[in-house]
């Protein structure tokens, strides 16, 4: 047995998608390690568990909402940029409800107020579901209309004005505790639930048929509008509770700041784990890593102490390292120690990850950085 | 018939301005052509004929330098060339006139003509020299088209003259014209064919290739004809009848067609008055088929036979409502049934199994497990997954039943053979348990133990009591199966056959000739304006 088992694992972990995202993942956290000895410590304060891990989920919890709902978006081969906007939609909606309440202390006040948020965006992901699946309108520019006008609703909304709360009740969602803070425990349910919901039912295997071949699937009797529809109002009802997340946070609603590019952190988190933006097969595991190396990636940039300048272009190579890390020609090029052939392009068979090929050719920094937290890796796994 | 080496047969006795020999081209799984010859002479029109998918799409692209040959020389002049692309064919005489015209609408027609050869003078472009130098060729072409007019400002079938223009610019010794008339009409044909003969009679060798068999007799000199990717044979036209050229294109020698027994003779004809399971009046849909009747009885094949581009699809996705009809009905066990979408027809009992596999049949990127379900999936809806233990027995069933190979449900069918793929989209259809299996194409492109497997197949389900509607190109295949055959030309149904009676030859005939009225066929027919 202690012969057999580590070769099949070593070979499935081979043929995972997943293994190269979270070893990344356990190497940044061990580059924070490195910097910052007391990074894994955990402290239980007034019955909260407080750390630098607790801060990276709390943080991540919104991207990760947002990320599975882009997941199952994405998977029928669409996109929605229109999530930021819905964050700050949510955030305008409940907060300026509250501040306008008769009690705006009260509880039943955040409850009308979020339930009010919650309704909109589903009506706003059915906007989004309706010109991609009714009227045929690409996803991209589809939700593009949503992408700009949102903000300006949040702006109307709120009269351009930053609406602050106080409302404990609604201060729960993003700030509160149940030993682990709340967000985090909102976004883990809606993981399990999704989980759940796509893969104990055929629904996942539905949604991956209508990204890989929408018009087979039609004749075969999949009711792809319907499919189609219904992953935008998911997505735009996580968005939804994640603006409600990070309004809750601040007890402020900031239409013009609220979510800004979030829509890009949730895209990036999905693609890192492993999902294709060509549609099909989708990883809410993957995305879920995803997720957590993008926002480990921002606290480490802080915790580093890395200048502030040069922010960006950390994230940007540690991305490109993950991504080349997924790319099969990428990884056949490290071992052989050269550049791809070129593959010759098959028309119709969309590779798992069509992007990533062209970044194969980019030299310099990219190999180094792959090769240290491979390394890096090995080490984490001896210990 | 006879295979013609047609060496002394035309006109020229000249040199071959080109001559390909031994080409074979290989694309995975597929061997799209097997050591074709084509020999072209100057001063003579040759027709490229065969079925969809025998290879003359593939040749042309090999002769113009898009593909690369596997094996196989190509000599230009009798100097041997290897081109590396489309311009480099160009450059050396070689030009191709596509179906779909590819010039620049918003330019004039002069610039089109000399598009990237445009005459110069102090840095700038000659626009003088231009307009004269394409007003010399149209005239020479005998085309009234004056060379500053915008390009789009006239009908397709004069850009797509102009398109012949630009090639006749660049004096091109071999022109190839794609499908050329097929969205022309009658005057525009004539207008084009002038212009071919008087190219023909300057000494270019044109290379014609269209679906029309009228329009091939009435313009070419030679033929060459493909069949499954190799050379059938080369035939002078004048030579050639029009059965002989249908028969070549299908592939059955005609004293052999006599002879083909049919398989599935005894099995049983249904009985008339039985209420037939699917009864058609009048469907139709503008520009794909005219209305037509049809009734197909349980445990019936009925076979549809038509060249490309006669309907044979069109009528399936109508049954099929895959596309809607705008006119007829359809009764499924004499009770109406609306179609609305394939999940109408689906949830009746009616299955179709496309011709396009990978477009509109395979979901690559899934396993054979998850494509096989599918069907039977989305018929139960998301919310009641098939089980686990019911989804491995069914899967399991079948790949042992239909011999898929790999037989790992896990697999992706998208690396699977071309007839693997087919057997499991058969399967996901076979799972639904259908009344009515509409089969378009089935044995395409696959190769020939699974042809046999799958035709096999079709008439043990027919035995068990489906309904089964059989299309394929390979007719010996049709009239070997089916208890009916229904013959389609232009988009019309035109002859109703029982398969009892009916041979390779009679079907032949009725779609070479159209002539209908000494045919024992059905009382729906409809006679050709």
């Amino acid at each position: 047995m202690s012969t057999a088992t580590p070769v099949t694992f070593a070979a499935r972990a081979r043929q995972s998608r997943l293994t190269w995202p979270l070893l990344a993942l356990v190497a940044l956290l061990l580059v924070n390690v490195v910097v910052t000895p007391s990074f894994f410590s955990l402290r239980i304060q007034d019955g909260h568990l407080y750390g630098s891990l607790i801060d990276i989920l709390k943080n991540g919890a919104p991207t990760l909402l947002i990320a599975l709902g882009m997941t199952l978006v994405i998977a029928t081969r669409g996109i929605d940029l229109s999530v930021g906007a819905i964050v700050a939609i949510s955030g305008a909606v409940t907060c300026t409800y509250i501040a306008g309440a008769p009690d705006p202390t009260s509880a039943s006040a955040a409850i009308i107020g979020l339930s009010m948020a919650l309704g909109l965006c589903v009506l706003l992901g059915l906007w989004n579901g309706f010109l991609v699946s009714v009227l045929g309108i690409q996803p991209i520019i589809a939700t593009l209309v949503l992408m700009t006008a949102g903000r300006g609703i949040a702006m109307l909304v709120t009269d351009g004005q930053i609406i602050t709360v106080t409302n404990p009740a609604y201060r729960q969602i993003g700030a509160g505790f149940l030993v682990l803070p709340i967000s985090i425990l909102i976004s883990l349910a809606v993981l399990a639930a999704v989980a759940v919901v796509t893969r104990r039912t055929a629904l996942g295997m539905l949604i991956e048929s209508v990204g890989v071949n929408p018009e087979a699937s039609r004749l075969a009797g999949v009711q792809a509008r319907t499919i189609i529809w219904t992953v935008y109002v998911f997505a735009a009802l996580c968005a939804g509770v994640a603006g409600l997340m990070i309004s809750s946070n601040v007890s402020a609603a900031d239409a013009n700041n609220a979510g800004l590019w979030i829509e890009m952190d949730a895209i990036l988190a999905v693609v890192i784990g492993g999902t294709s933006l060509a549609g099909g097969r989708y990883s809410l595991t993957g995305t879920l890593v995803g997720a957590l190396i993008i926002q480990t990636l921002t606290t480490t940039v802080y915790t580093a102490g890395i200048a502030p300048e040069i922010t960006l272009l950390f994230k940007a190579v540690v991305v490109i390292a993950v991504c080349l890390l997924q790319s099969p020609r990428a990884r056949a090029a490290l071992r052989r120690g050269k550049t791809p052939p070129p593959v010759v392009p098959d028309a119709g068979t969309p590779s798992a990850a069509p992007d990533l090929g062209v970044l194969a050719d980019v030299p310099g920094p990219v190999a180094p950085a792959s090769t240290s937290s491979s390394h890096s890796a090995q080490k984490a796994g001896q210990r | 018939m006879t295979q013609t080496q047609a060496d002394d047969l035309r006109p020229t006795t000249a040199e071959p301005v080109v001559l390909m020999r031994g080409i074979s081209i290989e694309f995975p799984g597929v061997k799209a052509l097997q050591d074709v010859d084509l020999t072209l002479r100057p001063g003579e029109v040759h027709a490229l004929m065969g079925e969809n998918g025998a290879g003359k799409s593939t040749l042309i692209k090999a002769l113009t330098g898009v593909y690369t040959p596997d094996a196989g020389t190509t000599t230009l002049n009798g100097v041997q060339v290897a081109f590396h692309g489309p311009a480099a064919a160009q450059s050396a005489g070689i030009s191709t006139v596509y179906q779909e015209v590819n010039l620049c609408s918003n330019l004039s027609v002069a610039e089109n003509i000399l598009l990237g050869r445009e005459p110069r003078r102090l840095g700038g472009i000659d626009g003088r020299a231009m307009r004269a130098r394409s007003a010399e060729v149209l005239a020479r072409m005998g085309l009234d088209v004056d060379p500053a007019s915008i390009l789009s400002s006239h009908p397709i079938a004069i850009q797509q003259l102009v398109a012949i223009a630009r090639a006749v610019e660049i004096d091109s010794r071999v022109l190839i014209l794609d499908e050329p008339t097929s969205s022309l009409d009658a005057d525009e044909v004539a207008e084009l064919f002038r212009v071919i003969r008087s190219l023909r009679d300057e000494g270019v060798a044109i290379v014609f290739v269209s679906h029309f068999l009228e329009q091939v007799f009435e313009i070419s000199d030679r033929m060459t004809v493909l069949r499954n990717g190799r050379v059938v044979g080369e035939y002078a036209t004048a030579e050639l009848t029009r059965l002989e050229l249908v028969s070549a294109m299908l592939g059955r020698e005609m004293d052999l067609l006599e002879e083909i027994e049919r398989a599935v003779a005894e099995s049983a004809p249904s009985d008339a008055t039985d209420t037939p399971l699917v009864r058609v009046t009048g469907l139709g849909r503008t520009g794909a088929i005219e209305p037509f009747d049809l009734t197909i009885r349980a445990g019936e094949v009925v076979g549809l036979a038509g060249l490309l581009g006669s309907g044979r699809t069109e009528l399936a996705r109508l049954l099929f409502a895959a596309d809607r009809a705008d006119a007829g009905h359809v009764e499924v066990d004499g009770r109406p049934l609306r179609l609305r979408g394939p999940r109408s027809a689906i949830a009746a009992g009616i299955a179709f199994c496309s011709e396009d596999r990978k477009g509109e049949g395979l979901v690559a990127d899934l396993s054979i497990r998850d494509n096989l379900v599918l069907a039977m999936q989305a018929a139960r809806g998301w919310a009641r997954p098939i089980p686990r233990r019911t989804k491995d027995e069914l899967v399991e069933k079948y790949i042992e039943a239909l011999d898929i190979r790999p037989g790992n449900p896990d697999a992706l069918i998208g690396n699977l053979s071309g007839g693997n793929q087919q057997k499991v989209l058969l399967a996901r259809w076979l799972v639904t348990e259908p009344r009515l299996l509409i089969l378009d194409e089935p044995t395409r492109g696959i190769d020939v133990g699974a042809k046999a497997q799958i035709q096999k197949l079709v008439a043990d389900l027919a035995a068990g009591g489906m309904a089964v509607l059989y299309i394929s190109a390979e007719l010996e295949e049709v009239v070997r199966l089916s208890d009916r055959v229904v013959v389609l030309r232009d988009h019309r149904k035109i002859a109703e056959l029982d398969g009892r009676d009916v041979s390779v030859s009679d079907v032949m005939a009725l779609i070479a000739s159209g002539d209908q009225a000494d045919h024992r066929s059905g009382g729906t027919e409809r006679k050709a304006s």
